[in-house]
């Protein structure tokens, strides 16, 4: 995303003292200008919920692409501008950008969005997430101490953080309430319109069985009633291995799974592998607006495209 | 629970046995005299009516008490089957396929504060959330190196970088304990700990590094105070396990000294109010010791016991003004030249007075770029190319003293120059695999003293190298280096490095 900071040359060429000059009156003159909310999303879901609660009022970045894993997102230094203007950084909070969030965070000298600032918003709190490890131990895999990361896949839960991100925009933009207070109401009738939807639509699947290449769908299977816990990777992070693709597609075999959700930048080649032998429909899922083709630009977007997706491929399945 | 144990009922049973002996003793009483008198017969009937009624209210007292009993039993039975399916479905969940959907019914109001139900389960307590519930992150990590060269003491020439792969066989350079954490709004808190085996095995600890870094001072100022290493070039303030490679590079070994440039001091950055990343910082520190290599260090003694540096015999100089300090300037600017590709560029210098004179100072300038390309499908981080490359130019101004192996020669002073670069390519070619390749040079000037000093002359290596790293937390790397020196011909050497980290989850710089 380009930043439009920037001024333009008035003809051509402006000369650098002059850029320098105008760059520092824009920082000096922030208060005066800055009429909308400046957003910083780690990942493009959090973003999508972002632009659904501030639309018309926030100027939103997103840090992580949607194509790309966002647990290995580089630190990139571009970063570090952009959370150092921000008025609100939103971070999934699950341990999720470990990696590199926290190293940019003490680098932006912006004490608002460091945790516990007004300006920070961690998306897990409040949200009961699932499958925290009762033992911290490294050898079961990349398992996050604070429980699986991928909570959004349940739109109710997209829905408490949208209504607590109206709730924080209000707190830090009180003169916009209005705006957030609507948005949100718009967002969260469109949701509960549209889950009943999702729900009459994988209503004749109830019970069928999921396979993926990651552990990022529990939530999803949670909130659908479709069986999930049977994945690609022998342990989460882990590359599959042959020995454990072999159990999988028998167990895939005996249990009649008919579909594997595999994830953008995961490899498709190895899930189609599996599909073969399986007689399985890989999804090309995504777990972000815009991840795969298709995936829309919002976050209702997003779930029309998974939810119509695993029908397809389930449907298929059972003619 | 046996009704009969009731205390009540006891007192009933007696009642009743009382009345059936008084009824059986009266029988030939009645029998035998009708006449003694019609009001006792009475009396009697009354009372047995009495005791009849009175067991009556009794027992349906007992049978009202057994049927409360029965109905809280038959709920206790019920809740435990109850208790006894959610376990067997918490069970299931924890055995790896949830079937979730027995518990989500119809569609819920969004925002309601429970997600899809899930039964508790021993497998999976109720922690609200589990990080950042110490008030420190603590985290170990190990280098352990094995090889082999031709050179039959590697560390003595060789590889002269104190976190080296330093012996034929085994041996292990760097662990380091590090800490970190918010100390309060103010501040953040960060300390390295080394600790390493020397050749005979003893553990040497090192305090690598110990600061404090400001987190709200205005201005987009940022503050650090302590120990730690100073802001030049990119490698420089990078612990040996983020290395592409298993040694330090020439260059910053030779005008940086075997630990890198750290010091005691402070340092003031600032993000300039820019559209794109630009930092300026200054780093202040004492400039003393080996840490400060090329400064206020004393060096080596000889075989006189005479503390000597490039030849020269070294003064103690006492710190009598800012003129005495190391200053470490630096400025890098980054951009993000498309989506996938981003460029990191700095310069910067160190200035300090040295030890082989009253007036002796030495100046240090450096370039360092930094390139790097990832997919913009980027799987765990794969597939990425990075080149990064750092030249350094060094002046050492060396005063004039008496020459290490003839007393009586006087050395005069003079400036020692020393130059050189590295450049290294990494192409992460695959899901936990990187190949890299570092070329690197060094030259100076000549001097009388160079043939004793490991530290000047002219160096050339070539180390290509190939790590793989199994997870995120341990990393398996063999790398060769094919050494020329002008000192010592060539030397090949493979070394294979192992490393794992335990404890907290590491947030790494770009």
């Amino acid at each position: 995303m380009k930043i439009s900071l920037w001024p333009d040359p008035p003809d051509g060429r402006a000369p650098l003292l002059l850029a320098l000059v105008m760059a520092a009156l824009r920082l000096v003159c922030t208060d005066v200008q800055a009429a909308n909310l400046r957003v910083v999303a780690s990942t493009p879901d959090l973003g999508a919920l972002a632009e659904a609660v501030g639309a018309g009022r926030i100027e939103l970045t997103t840090l992580a692409r949607p194509t790309e894993d966002p647990h290995f997102a580089d630190a990139k230094p571009s970063h570090i501008i952009r959370l150092n203007r921000a008025d609100l950084l939103v971070e999934g909070g699950a341990d999720l950008e470990a990696g590199w969030l926290p190293s940019l965070i003490n680098q932006a000298r912006n004490p608002k969005i460091r945790p516990g600032g007004s300006g920070h918003f961690s998306a897990a709190d409040g949200i009961r997430l699932l499958e925290i490890p009762g033992v911290l131990d490294r050898s079961q895999g990349d398992i996050h101490a604070s429980g699986n990361p991928h909570f959004l896949m349940d739109p109710a839960n997209a829905g408490i953080v949208a209504r607590r991100m109206a709730e924080a925009m209000s707190h830090i933009d009180p003169a916009a309430k209005a705006i957030y207070e609507q948005n949100l109401t718009n967002f969260l009738n469109t949701l509960e319109k549209k889950l009943v939807q999702w729900d009459q639509k994988l209503a004749p699947y109830k019970g069928q069985k999921l396979a993926s290449y990651h552990n990022s769908w529990i939530y999803f299977g949670a909130r659908f009633g479709l069986k999930t816990g049977l994945y690609l990777e022998p342990k989460p992070g882990v590359p599959p291995t042959p020995a454990h693709l072999a159990e999988v597609i028998t167990t895939m075999k005996a249990g009649k799974v008919r579909a594997i959700l595999v994830e953008v930048y995961l490899n498709r080649r190895i899930a189609e592998t599996v599909a073969v032998r399986t007689g399985a429909t890989v999804i090309d899922a995504a777990q972000f607006p815009g991840g795969v083709k298709g995936a829309g630009t919002g976050y209702i977007g997003l779930m029309d495209y998974l939810v119509n997706s695993v029908a397809a491929a389930l449907e298929s399945a059972n003619p | 629970m046996n009704p009969f144990t009731n205390t009540k009922w006891t007192g009933h049973r007696r009642a009743i046995q009382n009345l059936l002996l008084i009824a059986f003793c009266a029988a030939p009483l009645v029998a035998g005299a009708q006449e003694p008198a019609t009001g006792e017969v009475e009396a009697l009937r009354q009372q047995l009516l009495e005791l009849r009624q009175q067991f009556e209210r009794a027992q349906a007292e007992q049978r009202r008490q057994i049927e409360a009993l029965t109905g809280k039993l038959h709920e206790l039975e019920q809740r435990a089957a109850v208790e006894a399916e959610k376990q067997a479905i918490g069970d299931e969940l924890a055995a790896g396929m949830p079937d979730a959907g027995a518990s989500t019914n119809s569609a819920p109001v969004p925002g309601a504060e429970a997600t899809a139900a899930t039964p508790w389960s021993l497998a999976q307590p109720l922690t609200v959330a589990r990080s950042g519930q110490a008030y420190l992150n603590l985290s170990f990590d190990a280098l352990v190196d094995a090889g082999w060269s031709t050179a039959a003491d590697p560390s003595e020439y060789l590889n002269l970088g104190d976190h080296d792969p330093s012996a034929r066989g085994f041996s292990i350079p760097n662990t380091e304990l590090v800490l970190d954490g918010g100390v309060d709004p103010y501040f953040q808190g960060f300390a390295n700990i080394i600790f390493k085996l020397e050749h005979d095995n003893e553990t040497h600890v090192e305090l690598e590094e110990a600061y404090l870094q400001t987190s709200a001072l205005p201005w987009n100022l940022q503050a650090r105070a302590g120990q730690f290493f100073a802001h030049f070039g990119r490698q420089n303030p990078q612990h040996p396990h983020q290395w592409a490679f298993a040694n330090q590079p020439l260059i910053l070994n030779r005008l940086f000294g075997p630990d890198g440039l750290r010091n005691v001091g402070a340092q003031l950055a600032w993000l300039a109010p820019l559209p794109f990343f630009l930092e300026t910082s200054l780093g202040v520190f004492n400039g003393e010791g080996g840490t400060a290599f090329g400064f206020r260090n004393a060096g080596e003694p000889d075989w006189l016991g005479v503390d000597r540096m490039h030849g020269r015999a070294t003064v103690t100089r006492h710190l009598s003004g800012p003129d005495d300090l190391l200053y470490v300037p630096r400025v890098a600017a980054s951009f993000d030249l498309t989506d996938q590709q981003v460029l990191v560029a700095g310069l910067s210098g160190a200035f300090g007075p040295n030890d082989t004179g009253e007036f002796s100072r030495t100046e240090i300038y450096g370039a360092d770029v930094y390139w790097k390309w990832k997919s913009a499908s980027a799987h765990a981080g794969f597939p990425f190319v990075s080149l990064q490359g750092e030249a350094l130019y060094q002046r050492f101004g060396a005063g004039a003293g008496p020459a290490p192996w003839v007393p009586a020669l006087t050395l005069p002073a003079e400036s020692l120059q020393d130059w050189g670069f590295y450049s290294q390519v990494l192409w992460g070619f695959k899901q936990r695999w990187v190949a890299g390749l570092r070329g690197e040079y060094v030259n100076g000037n000549s001097s009388p003293t160079d043939f004793l000093d490991v530290f000047r002359g002219q160096r050339a290596r070539v180390s290509p190298d190939l790590t793989f790293y199994p997870s995120e937390f341990s990393k398996i790397r063999l790398q060769y280096d094919y050494d020329q020196g002008a000192s010592f011909g060539s030397a090949h050497s493979l070394w294979l490095q192992l490393e794992f980290l335990l404890g907290a989850h590491a947030a790494h710089k770009f």
